[in-house]
This record gives C-alpha cells, sequence and structure tokens, in this order.
C-alpha cells in the first residue's frame, strides 16, 4: 500500500511542476484532469484496507468531478472563446518552475512544523497538499487569461481535497461532497463568466478589466 | 587489482564505440546503412596521424585546451565506477571532484574556442556555458539527491547502496536531460549540423585540427561513457558487474539515437526551459529523498 501511495503523491507533485511550465491550454487542462483522476484515488488508499461503500463513492464521485466533468467543461469554455495558448504570463514559465521549487521546500516546512495525525497517508501528503494550494494560488496571480486562473482554482481546491482526505480520520461524507457541489457551481460559473468576458472584451485577458469604467466621457 | 582496473580501462576502450552505436542506431532509424560501428575509432587513427596547423592568431590558452580536456576526461573516467564495483579513485566526496572536472574541461573548450578570435566559435562558447550553467545546478542537486538518499557521500557507495523510493528514478531522469545536453545531443545541440549559425558544440572546435582535435573527440565520447555511468550507477540491480555494466551503456547509446532520430531539436529559447525543468526534477529528488538508513 505504501508504495502505491508515494508514487500518487509524487505525481501529483510533479503534476504541480509541469502546471507552472506548461503554455497550452490544452495541456494545462489534461494536467488538471489527469490530477483530478489520480486524487479520486486517493481516498482509496488513505483509509488502509477498509473500502466502505461510503469512500467507494466518494472515490468515485470526486474522480468524475474532477477528471471528467470540469475539464469537458473548461475544455468547452476554451472552444467557446477561441484560444489556445497562454501568451505573456505575469512570470514566465521557467521561472515560474523555480517558484514551484521553492514553493515546495515551503511546504515541507510548513507541514514538518503542523502537528499531523499519524495516518498511512498524512506524512507523505501534507506537504504536497500544501504545494498544491500554493501552486494553485500562483498560478491564479501569475496569469493573466481567465481559463488559467479557473484552473488555477481547481488546483487550489484539489490541494484542499486532498489534505482534507488524507488528514481526517472520518471527514464526513456529506461535506466532502458538499465541498465538490460548491466546486461544480463554481466552475460552471467560471466557464460562463469567461465566455461573458470573451463576448464584451474580445479577449480573456483578465488585466483589460482595469479599463473597466461607470462613466465615459 | 584488476577489480579496480577494469571500469577505466573499460572506459578507455570502449567510450568511442558508444559514438558508433548512437549513429548506427540513428543510421538504421533512417533507413540507411551508416558508417561501421567503429568509425570513430578509424576517425581518431586518422587524426593521431594527421599535423596540427595553428593560426598565427592564437597563444597558448588554444594549445593546451585538447590536453586539459582529454586531461579532465581522463580522470573523471576513474572516478566514476562502474556497476557495483569501486572506482579506480574512491573517496568521500568526490562526486564535487567529477562535477569539477565536467566544468574545467568545458572551461578549457570554451577558453580554446575564445582565443582562436573567431566570432562564431566565440558564439558556440557562450551558449554551450550558457547551458551548462543551467545544467550544472540539475547535476549537482541529482547527485545531492543520491547522496542524500542512501547516506554516502561516496559515487561508489550510492551506487552500491540501492535505495528504494522515488528519489533515485527522480534523479536519473534529471540526470538524462543533462546527459544530453552536455553532450550536445539532439533536443539541445545537434552534432550532425553543418551549420555554424546553429552549432553549439561543434562550432567551438572548428579551428582545431589533427592531434588535437583527436583528443577534443576522444574526450567527448569518455565524458558521454562517464555521465552514462554516472546516470544507470543507482538504477541497475545489485551485484553487477562491470561487462552487464558496459552493456547497459550500449543500450543507453541505443536509447540516445532513438531519443535523437524521433525529436526534433529544441528552438534556442527553449532549451533553458528543459534544462530548469531538469534542475526542478533534481530538486524534487532532493525533497523526497530520505536521509540515510
Amino acid at each position: 500500500m505504501r508504495p502505491a501511495a508515494e508514487l500518487l503523491i509524487v505525481l501529483i507533485v510533479l503534476g504541480n511542476l509541469a502546471l507552472l511550465g506548461s503554455s497550452r491550454l490544452t495541456g494545462l487542462i489534461r494536467l488538471v484532469a489527469a490530477q483530478g483522476l489520480l486524487l479520486g484515488a486517493v481516498p482509496l488508499l488513505a483509509r488502509g484496507q477498509a473500502w466502505t461503500a461510503e469512500i467507494l463513492f466518494l472515490a468515485v464521485a470526486a474522480g468524475l468531478l474532477k477528471g471528467v466533468v470540469f475539464p469537458v467543461l473548461l475544455e468547452r469554455a476554451m472552444r467557446d472563446a477561441g484560444i489556445r495558448r497562454e501568451v505573456e504570463p505575469f512570470v514566465g514559465f521557467s521561472l515560474s518552475q523555480v517558484a514551484g521549487v521553492a514553493i515546495l521546500a515551503a511546504s515541507f516546512v510548513i507541514a514538518r512544523r503542523l502537528p499531523v495525525p499519524p495516518g498511512p497517508l498524512a506524512r507523505a501528503a501534507t506537504p504536497a497538499a500544501f504545494a498544491t494550494i500554493l501552486t494553485g494560488l500562483f498560478l491564479i496571480v501569475t496569469r493573466r487569461k481567465a481559463l488559467t486562473q479557473a484552473l488555477g482554482y481547481l488546483v487550489l481546491e484539489n490541494g484542499i481535497y486532498l489534505f482534507g482526505v488524507s488528514i481526517g480520520q472520518r471527514v464526513p461524507l456529506v461535506v466532502e461532497l458538499g465541498v465538490l457541489l460548491d466546486v461544480f457551481v463554481a466552475v460552471f460559473v467560471m466557464g460562463i463568466a469567461i465566455f461573458h468576458i470573451r463576448r464584451e472584451f474580445d479577449h480573456l485577458d483578465v488585466d483589460r478589466m482595469t479599463e473597466l469604467t461607470d462613466w465615459t466621457p | 587489482m584488476t577489480d579496480l582496473l577494469a571500469p577505466p580501462l573499460l572506459a578507455l576502450a570502449g567510450s568511442p564505440l558508444l559514438l558508433g552505436i548512437v549513429n548506427k542506431t540513428k543510421a538504421a532509424f533512417a533507413g540507411r546503412a551508416g558508417a561501421p560501428l567503429l568509425q570513430p575509432y578509424y576517425d581518431l587513427a586518422k587524426l593521431l596521424g594527421k599535423g596540427a596547423v595553428y593560426s598565427r592568431t592564437t597563444t597558448w590558452v588554444f594549445r593546451a585546451g585538447p590536453a586539459v580536456q582529454l586531461a579532465c576526461a581522463l580522470t573523471a573516467a576513474a572516478v566514476v565506477p562502474l556497476g557495483g564495483r569501486p572506482a579506480a579513485l574512491s573517496f568521500s566526496g568526490d562526486f564535487l571532484l567529477l562535477a569539477g572536472l565536467l566544468a574545467a574541461m568545458r572551461f578549457a573548450g570554451a577558453a580554446a574556442a575564445l582565443d582562436a578570435g573567431s566570432s562564431f566559435e566565440a558564439m558556440g562558447a557562450s551558449r554551450e556555458l550558457q547551458f551548462a550553467a543551467l545544467a550544472e545546478p540539475a547535476l549537482l542537486l541529482s547527485l545531492a539527491a543520491l547522496a542524500r538518499a542512501c547516506g554516502r557521500l561516496s559515487l561508489a557507495g550510492m551506487f552500491a547502496a540501492h535505495p528504494g523510493g522515488p528519489a533515485p528514478v527522480l534523479a536519473a531522469a534529471a540526470l538524462f536531460a543533462v546527459f544530453l545536453a552536455e553532450n550536445g545531443r539532439v533536443p539541445v545541440d545537434d552534432p550532425a549540423t553543418h551549420l555554424e549559425l546553429t552549432m553549439v558544440h561543434e562550432v567551438m572546435v572548428l579551428d582545431h585540427c589533427g592531434p588535437d582535435l583527436a583528443f577534443i573527440n576522444y574526450a567527448a565520447a569518455l565524458r558521454l561513457w562517464v555521465l552514462g555511468a554516472l546516470l544507470l550507477g543507482p538504477l541497475l540491480p545489485r551485484g553487477t558487474g562491470p561487462g552487464t555494466a558496459a552493456a547497459a551503456l550500449a543500450g543507453l547509446a541505443v536509447l540516445t539515437g532513438l531519443v535523437e532520430s524521433a525529436t526534433a531539436r529544441l528552438r534556442l529559447v527553449r532549451v533553458p526551459q528543459l534544462l530548469v525543468g531538469a534542475g526542478t526534477l533534481a530538486a524534487l529528488a532532493v525533497m523526497l529523498a530520505r536521509g540515510g538508513r
């Protein structure tokens, strides 16, 4: 069980680094989808052998939503908006990857100081969860396109989910599903918002929204 | 005694063969017959039989370059173990010596290229050093990850420890990028190109001829062997002898040939991204490596 869980965590962290270095929106969406599918498997490994129906349902629901539904919604938003790649982010792709390593190091430091409850996955997953959360925040702050920012929000949520699932001895199913539903609504709204930004401004550069005024002379 | 001398002797005798294997693989992939496997040896013999010509604008730096490169490569071949056997020269912290030797070799090459006074060679030297500046952190971080995972500070100890976990695999992936970049293989540099504007390693040696060029080519072949052995060392199973390790190196040469055939060369501005990516992989390996057990 342990090596499988470790491999899962390493793949999630590698996904974070790849997200920071990729400029293609299709590639970014696929990376987020792969990360979502991996996260779906986390609850199966986190609680040892006892796979109750509850856990199986959570795993399938999370994997489906994060790995299939969100990517399809975002891909549709991308197609409607007619954009292919992120050009000229605020922080370059190489520098972003270096920042990703710094984020990872910071996460290890933070995780070491936290009183983490003993669990089969908690020790390895806590730094990965923090790294994923911070990577999502970094993507939101440093990218120009609204779609990449929505992806950053998804990555941030992935990190929170990873933290919750691996830490909690017994996270109530309802809470996790409620969070998933929230994210679902958020992505839905973002898809619509992206479409409207595109219709109003002809591009998804959120930088242009500073030009918004309610009065034009 | 034979145990200690087998790895360096194998490196001395076998390293040009690796270049032959790479070229043969590329030829087979392209549907050509290709040059014989032993062609690098014939080339070396031919070059050694010639005289050298020196431009009047060059100084002793230019003449010393090839000899220094060869000396560094020979010492590096003595430092790196092959398979599970200890290297001829092994002490605690010898991986830093290896990184230093590779850097000194590169410096000698770049200094000789600059001394020739040709702008093309200076451009090649500038690019080579730019890539090296990014490849070196990846190399050192991968070696640090291995040292941390194994709890040993000598290369022989790292190769013999066989730590589990993801760190050695990540370090090997980072080392593969360094291997391709340092040896001027395809995603970074094309050894077969004939356009000065796109050459990196090849343009630096344009003004060298005869025995000097033979020294440089032989040193480059040795570097291919040394970095390959470094990359494979922690991955080979316990109790691998020098013979099996050499066979694995031949497999790595075939893989290099396949990579060269199947991928296009990266745009010059994209190369740093590849090397920074390798560096991040290595840094991740350092963080995941748990202390020696």
